[in-house]
């Protein structure tokens, strides 16, 4: 499934949703289902700065696809990342980087864009770009 | 019930309900939802009389203040210098004690250049407190690194308190100055001043109270107090944001050097040499904010015209009100247990992140602050992540308490 596909399809999956404590309840469960980071990755140079809770993201690079694997000590937060980390986890580098992530404002979740929202979705956003960026630059290099 | 009961009749004495007519903010809906504003120690909000004497300044005043020769120039600075006035008699002070800053921050930040500058050197030691917001310790190691002095901390204790018997022993010689905040923005204890700036004293050693999270709630008086500094900012006292005072003793400010070099701090400028004003003026260089200087005095006017003793005995019952009912909500761990408190209650709900509740809380109408509150030594101490903060103003009533009771419950059952 494209990157586009699974926007597409997460955009489906919140229109039965349209009260907001069934939408969160949503984001909670997803919260709940994101690929576990081994505990080993869960230190600072895996945490992302700019969030109030804590978020430690992990990644993978296995035949030219990027893999995914999330924690936070907020269920809210990490129901965001896992949302993210859904849309991206598989794809290649050329396919995350131009990626714009419109399915946000689209399920009407865009209030966690501000880029000093305490729960910095845009500062995941920004680190699973850069990691996209030195991902592709390993795979040039080889 | 006792609570309620004579909630009530305090309600019916401050009268909130014409009060909130006031403030039209409390009037908007958020996420559809009526607004239920409990984010007062971040910023308050404004009523009319405020709102209304910003557009008034705009249309009827505006011009720049001093040496000016021409009529607005002289309405402008007769208006700032009358507001100057009516700070001083809040705080029982002299108009030229008294120092325009941008808020409590530049007002600590001035303190701790200029008095550091006069009286700091190598090898002496300030002391603050493990409770202090980062405005009141930052400036502070700022300086010690400026000067090579030694920053001592005052500790606390589980339920929020200073450790009074610590602080007498940091207190020596070589101490120059103490810089403590009179209310905890985190915890809303009240901190003993008059005992810190009594022990103080009696070694000569001045006392700077941030007094940012004080003065919207209770009288000050700085010369009852004989405190040495005292500031605060408008914006938390219903007042305009950009605008804070600085009460300084003429008698250290007098001895300390400008903390900005400008317009209107100087007395003569020649290309080789300057000659600095007489304070106030030699702390505020440029162009001032005229408009929020002015409008401060409005703000002032209107707290006074409802009385601090009603807004603080309506303040404490609401933040009774607030902690019983949370107290009874099982997993709920207040921060903060002084038994002097303003009305801040800091909690946390076992097993979940402040974050979470302050989204879910939001989504419900009702604005509250999550995270470390810029204490972030304080919330290291307590071993937890950030506390759920919500503080209450005089305009806020039992009824929008129980609505959050009701929320909260509602967002702890969702994240469980």
């Amino acid at each position: 499934m494209s990157i586009e596909e699974t926007e597409n399809e997460i955009v489906e999956e919140f229109e039965i949703f349209p009260e907001w404590m069934e939408k969160y309840e949503h984001i909670i469960e997803i919260g709940n289902s994101v690929p576990k980071i081994d505990e080993k990755y869960k230190d600072e140079a895996h945490e992302i700065k700019g969030c109030q809770s804590k978020v430690w993201l992990h990644s993978e690079l296995k035949d030219g696809h990027i893999f995914y694997s999330a924690d936070s000590d907020a269920i809210i937060t990490k129901g965001l990342v896992g949302l993210v980390i859904r849309v991206f986890s598989g794809h290649t580098p050329e396919e995350i980087l131009p990626a714009n992530l419109s399915f946000i404002d689209k399920i009407g979740l865009h209030e966690h864009l501000s880029p000093t929202r305490s729960n910095g979705l845009t500062a995941m956003i920004k680190q699973i770009k850069l990691d996209a960026l030195a991902q592709q630059a390993l795979v040039t290099k080889k | 019930m006792d609570i309620v009961i004579k909630s009530t009749a305090l309600n019916k004495e401050l009268d909130v309900e014409t009060i909130r007519k006031d403030f039209p903010i409390l009037h908007t809906k958020v996420h559809g939802q009526p607004l239920i504003y409990f984010d007062n120690a971040a910023t308050s909000q404004k009523p009319l009389a405020v709102i209304n004497a910003i557009d008034t300044y705009y249309k009827e005043t505006n011009s720049n203040v001093h040496r000016g020769i021409h009529y607005l120039s002289n309405k402008a600075t007769n208006e700032f210098e009358e507001s100057r006035k009516t700070i001083g008699t809040h705080l029982n002070a002299s108009p030229e004690e008294i120092i325009y800053t941008r808020g409590t921050t530049e007002a600590i930040n001035l303190v701790a250049f200029s008095f550091g500058e006069a009286f700091v050197k190598i090898g002496d030691e300030i002391i603050i407190s493990q409770m202090e917001h980062h405005s009141n310790i930052v400036p502070w190691q700022m300086l010690c690194e400026r000067k090579n002095a030694i920053l001592k901390f005052i500790p606390v204790t589980e339920n929020g308190e200073l450790k009074m018997e610590e602080f007498k022993k940091l207190l020596s010689s070589k101490t120059k100055l103490v810089a403590v905040n009179h209310v905890s923005n985190t915890l809303g204890t009240i901190n003993p001043i008059e005992e810190i700036i009594a022990s103080a004293h009696a070694k000569n050693i001045p006392v700077l109270l941030d007094g940012a999270q004080a003065v919207p709630h209770m009288k000050v008086d700085v010369k009852k107090l004989d405190v040495d500094f005292y500031c605060f900012s408008g914006h938390k006292l219903f007042g305009p944001t950009g605008i804070g005072v600085l009460y300084g003793k003429s008698k250290w400010l007098n001895k300390m050097p400008p903390y900005q070099g400008g317009g209107e701090m100087i007395k003569q400028v020649t290309l080789e040499k300057t000659t600095y004003n007489e304070p106030p003026l030699r702390f505020e260089a440029g162009t001032p904010n005229i408009e929020a200087s002015i409008v401060l005095a409005r703000a002032i006017d209107y707290i006074n015209k409802i009385g601090l003793d009603k807004i603080a005995k309506h303040e404490h019952d609401l933040l009774l009100y607030a902690t019983e009912k949370l107290e009874k909500i099982e997993g709920v761990r207040i921060i903060g247990t002084a038994p002097h408190k303003t009305s801040v209650v800091s909690f946390i709900v076992e097993g979940i992140h402040p974050s979470d509740i302050g989204t879910l809380l939001d989504k419900q109408g009702i604005a509250v602050r999550t995270g470390h509150h810029c204490t972030q030594p304080l919330i290291d101490f307590f071993k937890i992540p950030g506390t759920v903060r919500a503080s209450f103003a005089f305009y806020n009533t039992f009824e929008e308490i129980d609505i959050f009771i009701k929320a909260l419950n509602k967002a702890i059952s969702m994240l469980k």
